[in-house]
């Protein structure tokens, strides 16, 4: 069965039904999105169980002939890491569907538009970490910044429209440089045995190591700036700011992690040496984005404002486990991914809701939530435990196995990073006891509880951070063997873990 | 001295010669039919004829010959493509051209005068575009396939002239159009009388005015260099002025404003077309042996045409002269392909010039379309808020922009992708990283219109949006699709070109 071209054509048939509707009945346009997202989550969970996860080479690989005269196919398949993150992708659109039911209304355009935005984007969503020819994976990484603009730009709140061009024109130059260096690559297939696009082929070529350096950081640039690591970061603040609560979980959750899955698919494999090269300058840079990050946040006054600048700390640490070449924090940093997914959502879904009835984002307009909104404020306290990385929910294990995994080749920025995690404390905890605890602020009094829909919406994400906290191991089962499998082809052998002292 | 009768092989000419056969009817036309029957009459004929003339372009499609016209002319792969391309873009720039409302009643009176009021209460209409388009298209089909260079300099004047003409013709601000039609009209002047002096030069260095005569003198490195430079320096000007490269570009700007809009389209995509045709032809065969004397001058040539387009553009407020700007920029990215000097080069060339030929016209299309109560209204302030007005108008030019920015599913960036890949193919890494550079610089003023129409409040000044004609939403619908086909799946028209893009010398 071809598993990929399927949930990849599920959204667009959701979207042209969507669009079959007739004018004004949002209601139907709502459900209609639901439930194609909900048929594209079980048909992913249905391939996923079907994964062989031993199998380190890519599976259910699709291939057509696309534009022949470049040698360009239109390729699908999965590895574990591409698995996880669909997985991650599909589980997160239904409930972003769900949880902002009514943050289409009052956007430029009418709210069928928006839902056949996000069916669109999912499309791309799935496609983006399913494409096994380089070509392919461009035109999706570019394409999909256009959905993406215009939830931004026609739904988001604020400054939406400046903040639409500013994530647009960034994406877009790092795009750029990435074309540069995917021309340069086709031209060398091309002299060395064909034009291809092919990422096994392409990773076999010949050149120099200026050569490599080079378009290792024409990938690396662009994919710096979609994850974002500092000092690449300063659009996702603005973006997620002005952005719906929903898009924001799609942006956060999902785009941003196209940067880091391609620094593991596209930076490490196809330049290895150069990943090598630029290892020691990449790790001060995610030391420095988990800092700085977590600085910025402690300042932070507004909540969404706040959960953005968290993400750049944990961009940070999936970074450095990314390129700290070991399979345990190679193994964490891809579970980091997926779990960053569900954490930031519930942050920002719950922050979402806080915002919507207390018409106002700062945190100091809160207080006493706990008292009157008492679903509420757990949801946010447990989402907000979650992101600081609490043993016993899921990003704990992550966390936990970047640093071990980055210490035993990196001690110093490992420690380094573990600092990051006090920090953590500070700026989750401050915003908890600010905006939860303490005594009801005036205005706060007759705030109303999460309804059914939202309860239902913010249960699974919860769910699934409690029970990946304390049994990650479904998971790292099929996550570990793909981490050893990249750090092995890179050349790598972990570091005896044992030798502490010497 | 004795007279041999030319040979012609009409079948393989008869593209170039049905075309000029409805140009002369139609100017007889102008003279017998009446003037109520004008209109229609003189669009069925032009549409016939260049559909006739698409017709058989398509027959003889495959066909070879060095010799259709005694050696002046040739017909090749590429030939037929270019052609063929200059033939699609002419029918859609037609149905703009149908729309009159755009052309001044009597293009003689003076801007303002009582002859005009009295030409325009009695509903007179310049049908004479017709003739003059197909006059125009003629000299552009025999442009690319010209082989000596006394035959393409006849068709540089035979395309040139008509639109010195129409581009004088518009009704809105008569005074800026009949200066920017001066302009050009002595500017083109200066680039032919450069061009002849080319010639003369080249004709001097080799003792021939044949492509194959000066190719040989190329080859055989016999001849005297400097006469060469000097030769095809000067023949280069000539051609540079035409596609608008700069420094030989100002004139583009105020022509694309002044100019009718439907003129304005048609001479922006198909003008390119032809000029960039018989450049390739003249710098893939010609001058292809001497590559080390004009590579680096005319990448030099497209680097600042690129960045230079790019920027000046940003600082546009006219829709108009952005687009004018951002044809600067995509000159450059075309004498790019010219550099690459290989198969793929010109493959990716002839895609890339019909893609964006067709992208222009139906860009230039919405443009027509946004009015207020004294014609166009080009000033991009005004067009706040379109999206609201007039999706339909508002989308279609926001793909137009974004296939001229190069963004993936549209035609441009698979042509952008193409023609870099060429490019650097043949070592020109300088030009390809500006090319990407300026792109992203492009891609500013292209978003930041489209911001403007979707994410800005419209003002209440009587912008309105016209309720297109059947035959502008025409234009505007198949130019969306061919970009929206020519991004999404390429391979066929890809694969037909590479088939056929091959030059026989």
């Amino acid at each position: 069965m071809k598993w990929l071209s399927l949930l990849m054509l599920l959204p667009l048939a959701g979207a042209a039904i969507v669009s079959a509707l007739p004018k004004g009945n949002d209601k139907a346009a709502k459900q209609a999105a639901l439930g194609t997202t909900l048929v594209v989550m079980v048909a992913t969970i249905a391939m996923a169980v079907g994964f062989q996860r031993d199998n380190v080479d890519l599976q259910y690989v699709e291939s057509y002939a696309w534009i022949p005269s470049f040698g360009i196919n239109f390729a699908l398949g999965v590895d574990a890491i591409a698995l996880v993150l669909i997985l991650m992708s599909t589980i997160l659109a239904p409930i972003v569907v769900l949880a902002g039911w009514n943050e289409a209304h009052g956007g430029r355009w009418s709210v069928k538009t928006f839902y056949i935005l996000i069916l669109v984007l999912e499309t791309m969503m799935i496609g983006v970490f399913a494409a096994t020819d380089l070509f392919l994976f461009y035109v999706i990484f570019e394409a999909m910044l256009i959905p993406v603009y215009f939830l931004i730009g026609g739904y988001g709140s604020g400054e939406r429209s400046a903040a639409a061009v500013k994530f647009l024109l960034y994406s877009l130059f790092g795009g750029l440089l990435m074309l540069a260096a995917i021309i340069a690559l086709y031209v060398m297939s091309g002299a060395q045995g064909g034009h291809t696009f092919d990422i096994d082929k392409l990773s076999q070529l010949q050149m120099s190591s200026t050569t490599q350096n080079l378009l290792f950081l024409g990938f690396f640039i662009a994919f710096a700036i979609k994850a974002p690591v500092w000092p690449f970061h300063t659009w996702l603040p603005d973006a997620a700011n002005s952005a719906t609560p929903g898009t924001s979980v799609l942006l956060l959750g999902v785009l941003d992690k196209v940067g880091t899955f391609g620094m593991i698919r596209y930076c490490l494999t196809l330049f290895p040496d150069a990943s090598k090269t630029f290892t020691p300058l990449i790790m001060v840079l995610a030391v420095i984005s988990i800092l700085y990050g977590a600085f910025l946040a402690i300042g932070a006054k507004d909540i969404k404002r706040l959960i953005a600048y968290t993400s750049i700390s944990h961009f940070g640490f999936i970074t450095m486990g990314i390129f700290a070449m070991t399979s345990q924090a190679q193994s964490g940093a891809i579970l980091y991914m997926f779990n960053h997914g569900f954490s930031t959502a519930a942050l920002f879904l719950v922050a979402g809701w806080m915002i919507s009835r207390r018409g106002s984002s700062t945190i100091a307009d809160f207080g006493g939530l706990q008292r009157i909104t008492p679903i509420m404020a757990w949801s946010f306290f447990i989402a907000g435990l979650s992101s600081l990385a609490l043993p016993g929910l899921s990003s704990f294990v992550s966390e936990f196995l970047v640093l071990v995994g980055t210490f035993t080749r990196y001690p110093v920025h490992a420690i380094i990073a573990t600092f990051g995690i006090v920090l953590a404390a500070l700026y989750i905890l401050i915003p908890v006891q600010k905006a939860l605890h303490g005594p009801t602020t005036p205005g706060n009094e007759s705030l109303k509880d999460l309804n059914l829909r939202e309860k239902l919406a913010i249960a699974p994400v919860i769910a699934i951070i409690v029970a990946l906290g304390f049994y990650p191991s479904p998971l790292l089962k099929v996550i570990n063997p793909a981490a050893t499998h990249v750090i092995s082809q890179m050349g790598f052998t972990d570091p005896a873990p044992s030798n502490g002292g010497k | 001295m004795t007279f041999t009768s030319p040979v012609l092989s009409y079948a393989l000419l008869s593209p170039v010669l049905i075309l000029l056969g409805g140009a002369l009817i139609g100017v007889l036309v102008e003279a017998f039919v009446s003037k109520a029957l004008r209109p229609v009459v003189q669009l069925t004929l032009s549409l016939g004829t260049l559909m006739l003339a698409l017709m058989q372009v398509w027959r003889i499609r495959g066909e070879e010959s060095l010799t259709p016209a005694m050696g002046s002319l040739v017909i090749d792969g590429p030939a037929v493509l270019i052609q063929g391309s200059i033939l699609i873009i002419a029918i859609i720039s037609i149905f703009l051209i149908a729309d009159t409302e755009h052309f001044t009643p009597l293009p003689a009176a003076l801007p303002g005068s009582a002859e005009e009021r009295e030409a325009e209460q009695a509903g007179n209409q310049v049908t004479e575009v017709y003739p003059l388009t197909l006059f125009a298209v003629s000299g552009m089909m025999i442009f690319p396939i010209a082989t000596d260079l006394i035959m393409l300099f006849v068709a540089l004047e035979v395309l040139s002239l008509p639109l010195y003409l129409m581009a004088g013709l518009s009704r809105r601000r008569r005074l800026a159009s009949q200066e920017s039609a001066l302009k050009y009209f002595l500017l083109g002047s200066f680039a032919s009388a450069f061009f002849l002096f080319g010639a003369a030069y080249l004709y001097g260095f080799s003792g021939s005015i044949t492509f194959s005569g000066i190719q040989a003198a190329v080859v055989g490195g016999t001849g005297n260099d400097v006469l060469l430079l000097i030769g095809m320096s000067f023949l280069s000007i000539g051609l540079l002025f035409k596609v608008g490269a700069v420094p030989f570009h100002s004139w583009t700007p105020d022509v694309y404003q002044g100019a009718p809009t439907p003129i304005t389209a048609f001479m922006a995509a198909a003008t390119k077309v032809a000029a960039f045709g018989a450049m390739l032809r003249i710098y893939y065969t010609v001058f292809a042996n001497a590559e080390w004397s004009w590579i680096p001058v005319i990448s030099a040539i497209a680097i600042i045409s690129m960045v230079l387009g790019s920027l000046v553009a940003i600082a546009q407020r006219d829709v108009k002269r952005m687009l004018a700007y951002s044809s600067i920029a995509h000159a450059g990215f075309l004498l790019s392909g010219i550099i690459a000097l290989n198969k793929s080069g010109l493959d990716a060339t002839i895609f890339y010039l019909f893609a964006y030929g067709i992208a222009t016209v139906g860009g230039f299309a919405v443009v027509t379309l946004v009015r207020d109560s004294s014609g166009e209204v080009t000033d991009l302030n005004r067009w706040k808020g379109l999206g609201k007005r007039s999706p339909f108008a508002a989308s279609a030019f926001a793909l137009f922009l974004l296939a001229f920015a190069g963004i993936p599913l549209t035609s441009g960036f698979i042509g952008k992708f193409s023609i870099f890949s060429a490019a650097y193919e043949n070592g020109a890494t300088a030009v390809v990283i500006t090319g990407v550079l300026s792109s992203a610089i492009a891609a500013f003023f292209y978003i930041r219109v489209i911001v403007l129409m979707f994410f800005t409040d419209a003002v209440e000044d009587g912008t309105a949006v016209e309720v297109p004609s059947i035959l502008t939403r025409a234009t505007v619908v198949i130019s969306a699709v061919i970009t929206l086909v020519l991004g999404i799946y390429p391979a066929p028209v890809l694969d037909f070109i590479t088939d056929l893009a091959i030059f026989i010398r």
